[in-house]
């Protein structure tokens, strides 16, 4: 159950600026814990974020082990065509979640 | 000789003094109108990301408790809407009412072991595990649907014992440091510990999002970090003590308004 929450306005006015705010649900095991017997417990982190509008890239992320569960991202765009705007989040072990959101620029 | 002597006798004196201090300063429980939840001791970063719902990560097991209330589980193939219908309608104003009397066992239980209560009886589902994600998650969008709403449990006159059962397990000194719930958070709220602020012991938002955690907790699960920080030995997760502590903080707190789900650093 990684559901990400997004928060993208519905509808904007054409070349406002607007906050874009996502956030999802991952453990973000750093890799460097131990269970109580010393095992030591792998790493399972997101690795990349990814948004598109409308295809085109607005905002990329790297993310490593210092960053902490459920990773919140927020970030400011330009509304220029109604459209989509896409989430693509991927991380260790094959995980991969997306997410979009449709907006109306008026 | 004479110098450790005097030593003794004034380590014995300030003692004293301690003691006498600890004793006048004891029992006092806090004034109703001074009464405040933890959340005006947070830093403004962290009462944003409370309030705003597309920040606040106790919202993620919201999203998830909102499926698992719509998924059917157990034998009997039902799910909790089967029953109950929409949270938003039937559990409205549930969690400011918890811990709750049950009759059909003659004791208090706390909206999680309700939960599992229901799953036994209604679903013929096996019990959640406590601080389980699936129990937090359904426990948290239960409690959400109250979001706002005064504390009002144990208004029950069943519960009164039970309430001053968490009364007298809250002022005893226990564990190897020797102190009591009530000696930081009756007696000392306004001064701070290792740099942070001592809270009044308010179970406002439960189960809340806590950053040092990094995923939702249970009350129960903030009580065995306090009892492991006064080097005490927990209660087992469910036993009557907890419970009981639960149902006497909350008849603490009544009034106060539900914020779950709350975030806490």
């Amino acid at each position: 159950m990684a559901r990400p929450l997004i928060n993208v306005p519905a509808r904007v006015k054409r070349g406002q600026t607007f906050e874009i705010k996502t956030l999802i649900s991952h453990v973000m095991e750093t890799g460097f814990r131990y269970t109580a017997t010393g095992e030591r417990i792998p790493r399972d982190i997101i690795t990349s974020f990814v948004a598109t509008y409308n295809k085109e890239e607005i905002f990329r992320a790297v993310l490593y082990p210092a960053i902490a569960a459920n990773p919140f991202f927020s970030f400011y765009t330009v509304a220029t065509e109604s459209g989509t705007i896409a989430f693509e989040w991927t991380g260790d072990n094959g995980f991969s979640a997306t997410e979009s959101a449709s907006i109306v620029v008026e | 000789m004479t110098q450790i002597t005097q030593r003794w006798a004034c380590g014995g004196a300030l003692l004293a003094v301690f003691c006498l201090a600890a004793t006048l300063a004891a029992s006092a429980e806090i004034p109703l109108d001074q009464r405040r939840s933890s959340y005006d001791l947070m830093s403004r970063e962290t009462r944003a990301m409370q309030d705003d719902d597309a920040a606040n990560p106790g919202m993620l097991w919201v999203l998830d408790g909102e499926a698992l209330w719509r998924a059917k589980t157990g034998t009997a193939d039902k799910t909790c809407a089967d029953c109950h219908g929409e949270a938003a309608d039937s559990m409205k104003g549930v969690a400011a009412r918890y811990p709750a009397f049950d009759t059909a066992s003659g004791r208090a239980v706390d909206l999680e072991q309700r939960i599992n209560i229901c799953r036994r009886d209604k679903q013929n589902a096996s019990p959640l595990a406590y601080e389980s994600k699936d129990l937090l998650a359904l426990t948290t969008y239960v409690a959400r649907q109250s979001r706002g709403m005064p504390i009002e449990s144990a208004a029950d006159e069943r519960l009164k014992p039970i309430v001053e059962t968490g009364r007298v397990l809250f002022t005893r000194r226990q564990g190897q440091l020797n102190l009591s719930c009530a000696q930081c958070h009756d007696d000392n709220w306004r001064q701070k510990l290792a740099g942070s602020p001592l809270t009044q012991a308010q179970p406002t938002g439960y189960p809340l999002y806590r950053l040092e955690w990094q995923t939702v907790g249970s009350l129960q699960r903030r009580l065995r970090n306090c009892l492991i920080g006064m080097r005490a030995e927990p209660y087992a997760y469910g036993s009557p003590e907890y419970v009981a502590l639960e149902t006497y903080l909350m008849w603490r707190a009544r009034g106060l308004k539900l914020e779950t789900p709350a975030v806490r650093p």
